[in-house]
């Protein structure tokens, strides 16, 4: 397990820096200057190197790529902003502000949404899909059936939006989503997030039901099940402990994705809700030519990613004893 | 006279990798290590063993569906497990396999027509009065309908879906047909009607076959002469009746004990039974690999591997690879070696 | 005062057979129509005694034993006919009723144990939670008498092993971990469907003499499910051998292998070869294959198969189903005469 865990670290530290690098030099392919949004409206010349000097932008890139990485590990002097300490991913070029505290600031607000929509809807998922695997050919099974066709098939933007509107706008039955700390006032977190919440179930459930049901379907034919019930074990322990376990494996696979794609795709969600977690931050970041503010949101994303996927991987050996990690 | 076929010194040995971050090889599955046997013309030889022997493996060797890892295979003469694919063309047609599982070993998409022509047309040849006629014979030989030619393999039973197999191996005439586990699939009053099947076919056209079965019994009625295996060597080999009535190897005479016979006997045949189960071929004991479940091992058995060779007493060409071999018949002292049994 | 005993005897118990299964009938409904996997199948069971139960893939081997514990789904299955054991009825019998059976009175040996066993668990906690369940005893028991039952069935260092998953075992102790799970409760009766299937031949009569042994010291009785009358002999002491859903022929272990009357019987007998029969006579394979259980033929169910129906008469044998007479002892399906019967295995034994 640790043998595992190890390399696939290295492999993952591997798989972000080439992130980073693509991010980096990709930034400076588009003919957006940050120093002249820096510089204002009316920019002499002067002042544009200043800027471009204060900035760090009048070093080659490769220079300035390296220090960025350098940054992270050992911290970073900025001339006139002060020390930067590690992890240090800069300054952003917008606010002056250091980016890695903005990003502290703002992740609780993407993890909250996510983490919480994920209880939900695996909760609803995985239930519904025991249910209908269960009562197989049943009217229930057959509304689980649909309503989860209906549930994949539907976009966030679109049905974020349209419960936007009736439900808060509208008809005023629920309020604005807002992000309030978990610690101050676990209330009204859940209540602030509860519409988001509620949005990206529906959409996400869908998946977890017709996955746990083709798999239960699947795992109740077993042997092993047979050899359960032949043992005299109840039927709720048959499926609890010995169909729902081999169920939990592809489960796990397409939760790791989800998740994943939850975080790295917050940029949708927060919008069409209008929070302000990482997922504004990036398309802030991108539309101000915020350099060191987008590599910490790529870089996010992608460690989000290539973590879950580790995790994921060292799921299945705990899931499952044949499974072993080398 | 030259054999048919002959293998000498075969060895095949599939990689076991592992390994931290870089895969790298961490031992070898010992499939096969070092075999000679031959098969003359027309003869029938059987392969017997238990799980994991590597009869399958060596089978698959004399067809040169896989490399050998050492050792030759001699088609005639010729060494084929070198040869190249131009080299192999005239010889493919003459070697052919018949094999265990009729439902994954024919193609669902095809018909019936297209399986047992497919050889003949990859080969080029081009039998007098055409494909359609030639496989129409080719399903009356093996006691199929020729008119379900354009059927397909879901439409049969095992046991006539195992017929096609067999028509679609001597399509080419082929000399030696390697037949791995041909009835173990299927029902027992469908085995029998494929048994004589073959038997009839071995006949009348003369082939040779290489038998590979699990059954002693099936492979005492079909072969001539029987070879015995275990963790990848031939252990004991020889004809027929001296494999029967009169083996050496321990091996043989548990296996023979073991085989439940549908009689009630009122005398109790000899009982030898092992303990546990045949160890790993990743690992295989040094020396006699047998010497692990064996009731006469010594310690010469862990330090030498008995050569395969004649022993006093033996019949010419019964060979038998022990030190200490037991008396040449079947009614010997009960071994029990398990211990639950004890 | 006086004691008056009432003994309530279910109709279908005689003697001292404490399994009784009468007329039984399992069919499923399927897309293709109504399949008759059991049709009228009558047979009991002795204590301390091993029932083989022969029969070719269709015959209904499985099927019938599934259906004493219960096991079909009984949206699909439907079943017809009374199976006592032990004073209780067990077709219609409840939910709760049945799970306090299986496991504990009336256990079950499959036939891969590598697929019958749960991959996820421990094989200590798979024995254990059978014990835990029926016996209502705490976990360190369960534990302990796991490990018990593993040492019984000749597992090498029982403690140790008991934490190990299936995976970790051959194939030889995969198939007595299923036996000692079996045992654990000391089960009055064990359904082992084709429990040497899997194995090789050496370890096929190790696991077949583990079970007789076992069955001497518990005095357990066995249904023991095959296709191979080889493994009858060596292990029951009756014999029931099923085709496409129904009995033919029924007795002793000597009576069906040294003088069976049922052509189908013949059939089987003749068409497995044997290590002391002549290499020289050629095999005689059952014509034809197995019936369709969607459409069964009318009659006798062998009769498209059969060599000798010419012998009984104008067609009787497609017409009318035969029963397995006489009702006890030695019976067979089949309207042949007697004297027909025994002259024709006479002849068929010549030469083997």
């Amino acid at each position: 397990m640790l043998r595992f865990l190890t390399r696939r670290t290295i492999g993952a530290a591997f798989i972000l820096l080439i992130v980073a690098a693509v991010t980096f030099f990709l930034f400076f392919a588009v003919p957006a200057d940050p120093a002249r949004l820096a510089c204002g409206k009316v920019c002499p010349p002067e002042t544009l190197a200043q800027a471009r000097h204060n900035l760090g932008l009048d070093q080659p890139i490769f220079v300035q790529f390296v220090e960025w990485l350098a940054g992270i590990f050992v911290g970073r002097e900025y001339e006139g902003l002060g020390h930067c300490p590690a992890p240090c991913l800069g300054y952003s070029f917008v606010n002056r502000e250091p980016v890695f505290e903005t990003i502290i600031d703002r992740l609780p607000v993407t993890l909250s949404l996510t983490i919480g929509a994920s209880v939900v809807f695996l909760i609803f998922g995985i239930g519904t899909g025991i249910v209908a695997a269960l009562k197989q050919g049943k009217p229930l099974d057959k509304i689980a059936s649909v309503s989860s066709l209906v549930g994949a098939s539907v976009q966030i933007y679109f049905i974020g939006t349209l419960a936007m509107y009736f439900l808060v706008f509208q008809w005023q039955v629920i309020e604005r989503p807002r992000y309030v700390p978990l610690t101050e006032d676990p209330i009204g977190w859940a209540y602030g997030l509860m519409l988001p919440w509620v949005v990206l179930a529906i959409i996400f459930t869908a998946n977890y039901t017709r996955m746990t049901r083709s798999t239960m379907v699947e795992q109740l034919g077993e042997d092993y099940v047979r050899t359960a019930r032949a043992k005299g074990m109840s039927g709720r322990t048959v499926v609890m402990r010995f169909a729902l376990r081999g169920t939990l494996t592809p489960l796990a696979t397409i939760f790791g994705i989800d998740l994943a794609s939850l975080i790295g795709g917050a940029i949708i969600t927060e919008t069409t809700f209008s929070l302000q977690g990482i997922g504004r931050l990036s398309i802030q970041s991108v539309t101000n030519s915020d350099l060191p503010m987008l590599m910490a949101t790529v870089l996010l994303a992608a460690a989000a990613i290539v973590v879950l996927n580790v995790i994921v991987d060292a799921l299945y050996a705990v899931i499952d004893p044949r499974v072993r990690l080398s | 006279m030259q054999p048919l076929l002959e293998l000498k010194g075969l060895t095949k040995y599939f990689p076991v990798t592992g390994g931290f971050i870089f895969k790298r090889q961490v031992g070898n599955v010992h499939a096969v290590d070092g075999v000679d046997l031959k098969v003359g013309e027309g003869e029938t030889v059987g392969l017997v063993g238990e799980s994991g022997c590597g009869k399958s493996t060596l089978g698959r060797l004399a067809a040169r569906l896989y490399e050998p890892t050492f050792g030759k295979v001699l088609y005639r003469g010729q060494d084929i497990s070198t040869a190249s694919r131009r080299e192999l063309k005239p010889i493919r047609p003459e070697i052919q396999m018949i094999f265990q599982d009729p439902y994954s070993s024919l193609n669902p998409r095809q018909t019936v027509g297209a399986i047992i022509s497919g050889p003949m047309e990859i080969n080029g040849i081009n039998p007098p009065g055409g494909h359609e006629k030639r496989v129409r014979e080719l399903l009356e030989t093996v006691g199929l309908n020729p008119e379900h030619y354009n059927r397909f393999p879901h439409e049969f039973s095992g046991g006539q879906r195992q017929r096609i197999g067999i028509a679609r191996a001597l399509a080419l005439n082929p000399k030696l047909i390697i037949a791995d586990e041909p009835v173990s699939a299927l029902d027992v009053s469908i085995q029998a009607q494929v048994i004589n099947l073959l038997q009839e076919l071995q006949r009348d056209l003369g082939i040779a076959f290489l038998f590979i079965a699990h059954d002693l019994a099936v492979v005492r009625h079909f072969s001539q002469r029987v070879a015995v295996m275990y963790l990848g060597k031939v252990v004991e080999v020889g004809d027929r009746e001296s494999i029967y009535l009169r083996p050496r190897h321990p091996y043989t005479h548990a296996l023979l004990s073991a085989v439940p016979e549908a009689t009630v006997e009122d005398e109790p045949r000899q009982r030898i039974r092992l303990a546990g189960d045949v160890p790993s071929p990743i690992n295989p004991p040094t020396g006699c690999r047998f010497r692990t479940r064996c009731w006469k091992a010594q310690e010469r058995c862990a330090e030498e591997a008995p050569p395969l060779i004649q022993l006093a007493g033996n019949r010419e060409g019964h060979l038998t690879a022990c030190h200490f071999p037991e008396a040449p018949t079947t009614s010997g002292e009960d071994v029990v070696l398990d211990p639950a049994l004890a | 005062m006086t004691a008056v005993t009432f003994t309530e005897t279910g109709p279908g118990r005689r003697g001292d057979s404490f399994l009784s299964v009468q007329d039984l009938h399992v069919s499923f409904s399927t897309e293709d129509g109504v399949v008759k996997a059991v049709d009228g199948l009558s047979f009991e069971v002795e204590k301390g005694t091993t029932l083989g139960i022969v029969g070719e893939s269709g015959s209904g081997k499985s099927v019938t034993n599934l259906a004493i514990l219960g096991l079909h789904n009984s949206e699909h299955a439907e079943i017809g006919g009374e199976i006592w054991f032990e004073d209780q009825e067990l077709v219609g019998a409840s939910r709760g009723t049945l799970e306090r059976l299986r496991g504990n009175r009336i256990a079950m040996i499959f036939q891969d144990p590598l697929t019958a066993l749960s991959p996820f668990h421990t094989i200590g906690r798979q024995i254990g939670e059978v014990y835990r369940k029926h016996k209502g005893t705490s976990k360190r028991e369960a534990r302990d008498r796991a490990i018990e039952m593993l040492e019984r069935v000749g597992i090498p260092n029982a403690k140790v092993r008991v934490d190990d998953y299936p995976h970790h075992f051959s194939g030889g102790m995969r198939q007595r971990v299923m036996i000692a799970m079996a045992l654990v409760c000391d089960p009055a009766l064990v359904i082992a469907d084709e429990p040497t299937t899997a194995l090789d031949v050496t370890v096929q009569a190790q696991i077949l003499d583990l079970l007789k042994d076992l069955q001497d010291q518990m005095g357990t009785s066995i249904i023991l499910i095959t296709h191979d009358l080889g493994v009858v002999a060596q292990t029951a002491h009756n014999v029931l051998v099923m085709y496409a859903g129904r009995a033919v022929e029924r007795g002793t272990v000597r009576e069906v292998l040294g003088t069976p009357r049922h052509p189908y019987t013949w059939g089987l007998l003749s068409s497995v070869p044997r290590l002391g029969s002549s290499v020289d006579v050629p095999l005689k394979p059952v014509r034809g294959t197995p019936p369709s259980l969607l459409n069964p033929p009318p009659g006798c169910r062998f009769h498209p198969r059969c060599d000798y129906r010419n012998l009984v008469g104008p067609d009787l044998c497609s017409t009318e189903q035969p029963e397995l007479s006489p009702e006890r002892g030695h019976g067979d399906a089949c309207y042949l005469t007697l004297q027909q019967k025994q002259e024709i295995h006479t002849q068929l034994m010549e030469g083997r």
